[in-house]
């Protein structure tokens, strides 16, 4: 069996590379693709320590994990939702261009 | 029972009958009517003559269940006088009572005010027809007979003198009623500012007795203050140059009678009050409100009449003798030489109130008020008369430009001589012969002197004298006027008729022979006079009258003049015409004095207020404007440099954390992720062991 660390590390390149994602990619869909695969970088944490906690027979980490699912795509489709609105008014998905909230 | 409940409210202590519990509702009904008529639009005629016409007509039904209840008990032997008071305004231990009094004399007036008042009003229909402020009109008569009520049934002189005061108001409103005229408002104005003058000494009058005798009640269970108690007490102080207190204020009341009532020297406002409407002439400046001034004197007569010595002569009764009679005499002269049908008539008021005021001081308060209630008969019924004539002859009122009208308006013509010989006391028919008899008779028992006596003789001849001229002038002859003459409505000849059958009856109650009206004024039984020498003092008056309506037929009887032409007398003895026909020039006399003096006294006070008062507001306001200045420059240049550096600062605070808000989320996200890394670091460090 693949000891914790394994996962772990998995977990925390997925993390690492959705952050990247987030941080430098123009597109906002880009960057909400980016975001999906932080939620799911933390989710794999979820299982991993759940399966090698104290009570992995207790499905505590699954429950985590399914709610963060449901809570990722209500996100992803609020976000979708933001993209096409905003593309409607500005013909872009450009994220630095939309910068009317300066102050 | 309701009505009875109501006085209960009012009074606790009152013993009073049902009548007069609700005797208030007599001046209060046409009170109220007027102010309802007030509300009214111009239009609505109709309704403002049933309302003010029934309100005055319910009044009167009143007032003579009241004189009934009143005649009934002197009837059984006893004098009545039931009061009603009430405390209005309570301060310290003193209180300002109000209250209302039902006796002989209140009686007597409440009946007369709303009998002639009523057949007015009735008349005023006919004769304000055309005018379009005809419910104004109405309005203004009901306050007046309101008010005219209020003083007669006033127990408390406080609240006779608000009604005087109304009165005095509702008189103002009428004779400028067409201000459209300047002549109309100059006269309200002169009759207010005149009687003015006799009000401030009444006030003066009210306020001495209220601090001397500590109530403003009349009558109140003995505590009054025309009641022995008080009079006593008012007879101990002494005012200074002989008099007593209570002839002090006796004086000081007679002051306000005088300018009410006419008498010299505050006649003047009289005559010129006859720019009002006819009926006003004759209900206020003939029949009701100048006579309130005689009525005020017969209502404190106690007071005028306390300390008498021998034959009821006080200092305070000499005065209103000798000021009456002069009246008699003075204005009877002018009379002679006016040419105005109602100046002739308003002068003539003035001499029998004059007769009025000389029989109260000699002969008391029947003798005066007989020859009101007469007076007030017959003078009605003359200004009405010439009210019918001048509504006939399209609005003339030079009897010069009159004439003939004896076949053009017989009713009118009749009635008005009948008014006429009742005025010149015309012997045994006519009730002036009696009621001035009585005051002659008077003049010659009085102890003081014979003057009066010689005077009001004197000024009976020349009533009669300038009766007759004006009658001849308007009556005989050829008409002279323009357009053709007509007699005046049915509305308007029936109250002359209803009149002219009292100027006849009036003298019934009061002939030597029954007197009773004496004597249930003077609250005792009825009993025949039968003083010596009384027929040779009627023969004597009717010579009198016979002499002067001789003379002034054979002057001017028949003789249908040019308008243009001098007068017969005029042409006599032109320098005594023109004296007279200018009225001794008091009112030149009044404005090269008084009036000089206070439009000298105004300039002066002119010049102050520009000049001084103005130079010092000027002066103020400058070095307020020196201060603004040097508060206008503090604020530019010390307040607002502070709030603006202040403003300032926030501003640029405020930019500086706006230019954190880049608007770009990505830059949002890099802080976030910089400070999970700094986090994780952080914990990473911590958890070391």
């Amino acid at each position: 069996m693949t000891p914790l660390g394994g996962y772990l590390l998995v977990a925390a390149l997925m993390f690492a590379i959705g952050l990247a994602g987030a941080l430098v990619r123009r597109n906002a869909i880009m960057v909400l693709i980016g975001i999906e695969l932080m939620l799911n970088s933390a989710n794999l944490n979820f299982i991993a320590f759940w399966r090698y906690g104290p009570h992995p027979e207790a499905l505590t980490g699954m429950m985590f994990a399914i709610f963060s699912i449901a809570v990722a795509a209500a996100e992803a489709a609020v976000g979708l939702g933001l993209v096409i609105a905003i593309y409607r008014h500005t013909h872009t998905t450009e994220i630095d261009k939309i910068n009317r909230m300066k102050g | 029972m309701t009505l009875i409940q109501e006085v209960n409210l009012f009074t606790p202590q009152t013993t009073a009958s049902a009548i007069t519990g609700v005797l208030w509702l007599i001046p209060a009904l046409p009170i109220v009517a007027s102010g309802c008529i007030a509300l009214f639009k111009q239009p609505l005629r109709r309704a403002a003559v049933t309302l003010s016409i029934g309100s005055l007509g319910i009044s009167l039904l009143i007032a003579i269940a009241a004189f009934a209840h009143v005649l009934s008990g002197w009837l059984a032997g006893n004098a009545v006088r039931e009061t009603v008071n009430f405390t209005w305004i309570r301060f310290g231990s003193s209180a300002v009572e109000l209250g209302w009094v039902l006796d002989p004399l209140s009686a007597v007036m409440l009946v007369m005010v709303c009998f002639v008042g009523l057949l007015i009003f009735i008349y005023s229909t006919g004769y304000m027809e055309h005018d379009e402020n005809f419910t104004r009109f109405f309005c203004f008569l009901s306050l007046f007979a309101g008010a005219m009520l209020g003083v007669v049934i006033s127990n408390s002189i406080l609240m006779l003198f608000m009604c005087w005061e109304l009165v005095g108001l509702t008189s103002y409103l009428l004779i400028g009623f067409w201000y459209h005229r300047p002549s109309a408002a100059a006269a309200a104005k002169k009759a207010f500012l005149t009687t003015r003058v006799g009000d401030i000494f009444f006030l003066l009058g009210i306020i001495w007795l209220f601090a001397q005798t500590g109530t403003l009640l009349f009558y109140s269970h003995g505590t009054g203050s025309l009641e022995p108690l008080a009079l006593a007490s008012l007879l101990t102080q002494h005012a200074g140059l002989g008099l007593t207190a209570a002839g002090a204020i006796g004086l000081l009341i007679f002051a306000g009678a005088a300018g009410k009532s006419g008498q010299l020297p505050l006649h003047v406002w009289l005559p010129d009050a006859m720019e009002g409407p006819t009926p006003v002439s004759a209900l206020i400046h003939a029949a009701t409100m100048v006579a309130a001034g005689v009525y005020l004197i017969a209502r404190v007569y106690p007071l005028m009449q306390a300390g008498a010595l021998t034959g009821g002569v006080t200092t305070s009764l000499t005065v209103v003798t000798w000021v009456g009679a002069s009246t008699a005499v003075f204005a009877a002269l002018i009379a002679v030489a006016q040419n105005d049908i109602k100046r002739i008539l308003a002068y003539s008021t003035v001499s029998q109130l004059g007769y009025m005021m000389a029989g109260l001081g000699m002969g008391g308060v029947a003798v005066g008020m007989f020859h009101l209630i007469t007076h007030a008969f017959f003078k009605a019924l003359l200004f009405m008369g010439a009210g019918s004539v001048i509504h006939g002859s399209h609005d003339e009122q030079d009897i010069r430009n009159l004439g003939g009208l004896k076949q053009l308006m017989p009713i009118t013509f009749v009635t008005y001589v009948i008014g006429m010989l009742a005025l010149c006391g015309f012997p045994l028919f006519f009730s002036g012969f009696w009621s001035k008899d009585a005051i002659l008779e008077a003049a010659q028992h009085w102890t003081v002197a014979r003057a009066p006596f010689y005077m009001l003789v004197c000024g009976a001849l020349l009533t009669a004298f300038y009766m007759t001229r004006q009658v001849s002038y308007v009556f005989f002859g050829q008409y002279r006027g323009h357009g053709h003459a007509h007699e005046s409505p049915r509305v308007m000849t029936m109250p002359l008729a209803i009149l002219a059958f009292f100027a006849v009856a009036l003298g019934a109650i009061g002939t030597p022979a029954w007197p009773w009206f004496r004597a249930f004024l003077d609250g005792h039984a009825a009993e025949s006079l039968s003083e010596p020498g009384l027929f040779a003092l009627m023969a004597t008056s009717s010579l009198v009258v016979l002499i002067g309506l001789g003379l002034g037929w054979v002057v001017y009887g028949n003789k249908s003049p040019e308008p243009e032409a001098p007068d017969a007398l005029q042409v006599k003895m032109p320098a005594v015409w023109n004296v007279l026909q200018n009225k001794f020039y008091i009112d030149e006399l009044y404005g090269a004095t008084i009036i000089a003096f206070y439009a000298w006294w105004a300039r002066v006070a002119d010049w102050l207020d520009r000049r001084v008062w103005g130079g010092a507001v000027a002066a103020v306001t400058w070095l307020f404007g020196l201060f603004a200045k040097f508060n206008r420059f503090l604020d530019a240049n010390v307040v607002d440099g502070t709030f603006d550096k202040g403003c300032e600062e926030i501003s640029t605070g405020g930019g500086l954390l706006a230019s954190i808000q880049s608007g770009v989320v990505q830059n949002y996200l890099r802080i976030l992720a910089l400070a999970v890394v700094a986090l994780v670091l952080i914990l990473f460090w911590s958890s070391r062991p």
